[in-house]
């Protein structure tokens, strides 16, 4: 079976050690703060303005003063600070976030189809070009609401509009963890396979090659 | 002397608004957003607005107020997928957009408070938002150049604010407003406690008064966006 969304971001969970600064982004990837592995402490940014962000708050304690940057309502911890726009997108470890498109390089694209949508980047730009290290968790291939095709989403080149250039580290889709070596221009292997899904449905479903341990 | 304190939205804008001028405004989504401000903008009719701010409001809320009734022509701004208006009129070619990286967008604006024509940052180089750009590598690495952004009139909001124009902003409702107060040629501030002249413990100001050229007092607009919530244990 491959993974469900749950699964994927506790594989992405995986990847904070300790003392991280770690934020991530909307969808999946906030699930991430839900497995924290045992004994790993990591302080949650959220380029809104808050550093060491609290989980959601009980029904009716919620203040529209203090949000992530989903606009959803959020609580303090007892080291938790706030900053301006201007001070975010620093020294940060670990980035996690979805993805549209990811290219066997690096390459990120997440934020516009054009012509279609256009959603805007928010942080996603600053982000990629500033943290250490880059996650994307996504589904491993998208489905055409009309016509059902599958269109796989890891590729040999984005298609759309990119967020970064070579900027991608690790990949975690529903059927397994790819890793990107960025230095050596892009060698994109697969480093563990999901429970039940085999080579040749993840070679079927990525149009490009791969290596793998 | 005149004071900086006003008795309303449409007192503290009078005189500030015309057609086709360019407009700052804080907030990111719902928070921290000068409601009564932009309603007091609707209100006078002004348009042909050039709209700097992270986003452009939802429907009918915040900045969304000015697209209902079509005031806004471009906007700059670093996210717009949450409104639907917005998108229509982008896409039909009524309202232009220049979209902007978020941390980019702040520094654009801080360096046009702090006087700073230009800067070189990473973010964006290789994207659709180098084009145009000048590129330079620095240490190694390449860097592309971004103007900086001042605008003929600031709408900020603040928590607490004195009659002095001294401003402390509350929790993530901070965000973009102290860079837009510092890069607004006018800057009008909306509070939502207007406190007596030396009750702010000076070490606790986000935003010198300097910065702040008229104030008023308005009650709290800022509605939430999305309310999740946990369950309780």
């Amino acid at each position: 079976m491959a993974w469900t969304r749950e699964e994927m971001a506790a594989r992405a969970a995986k990847e904070l050690r300790d003392g991280f600064y770690v934020n991530l982004g909307i969808g999946i990837p906030t699930l991430v703060a839900n497995y924290i592995p045992e004994g790993i402490h990591v302080t949650l940014q959220s380029e809104n303005g808050m550093l060491g962000m609290g989980p959601f708050p009980l029904a009716g304690e919620e203040d529209a003063d203090l949000i992530n940057a989903g606009k959803q309502p959020v609580t303090e911890l007892p080291y938790s600070s706030y900053f301006s726009s201007a001070d975010s997108f620093a020294n940060i470890d670990l980035s996690v976030l979805g993805a549209m498109q990811v290219a066997a390089n690096g390459d990120l694209a997440n934020w516009t189809i054009p012509g279609k949508m256009v959603k805007g980047m928010g942080g996603a730009m600053d982000l990629v070009a500033g943290v250490k290290k880059v996650v994307v968790v996504m589904e491993h291939c998208a489905v055409d609401k009309k016509t059902g095709a599958i269109e796989p989403k890891l590729l040999n080149a984005c298609s759309l509009p990119l967020t970064g250039a070579a900027v991608v580290d690790m990949v975690v889709t529903d059927l397994g963890v790819f890793t990107i070596d960025k230095k050596a221009g892009g060698d994109l292997t697969l480093i563990e396979l999901a429970p039940g899904v085999t080579m040749e449905e993840i070679r079927r479903k990525t149009p490009l090659e791969f290596l793998h341990l | 002397m005149t004071g900086k304190l006003r008795a309303s939205a449409v007192e503290a804008l009078a005189g500030l608004l015309h057609d086709d001028m360019t407009v700052m405004a804080g907030g990111f989504g719902l928070c921290g957003v000068p409601e009564n401000l932009i309603a007091a903008i609707k209100m006078s009719g002004v348009k042909g607005l050039t709209v700097i701010s992270n986003n452009p409001g939802i429907d009918g809320l915040g900045l969304g107020q000015l697209l209902e009734t079509r005031q806004i022509s471009r906007m700059v701004a670093s996210f717009v997928g949450e409104n639907q208006l917005f998108a229509r009129q982008y896409l039909s070619g009524e309202v232009q957009l220049e979209i902007t990286p978020q941390g980019t967008l702040a520094e654009r604006i801080r360096a046009g408070g702090a006087g700073i024509p230009a800067f070189f940052a990473k973010t964006g180089v290789g994207t659709l938002v180098a084009e145009g750009k000048e590129l330079r590598e620095f240490d190694g690495e390449t860097y592309l150049m971004e103007r900086s952004l001042r605008a003929d009139l600031a709408i900020v909001k603040a928590w607490k604010g004195e009659t002095k124009g001294n401003l402390i902003y509350r929790k993530t409702a901070r965000n973009f407003n102290p860079m837009m107060a510092m890069a607004g040629k006018v800057t009008v501030a909306e509070v939502e406690q207007l406190v007596a002249v030396g009750t702010i413990d000076p070490d606790h100001v986000h935003t010198p008064g300097i910065f702040v050229q008229r104030i008023i007092e308005a009650p709290r607009q800022n509605p939430h966006e999305q309310r999740t919530t946990r369950k309780r244990d």
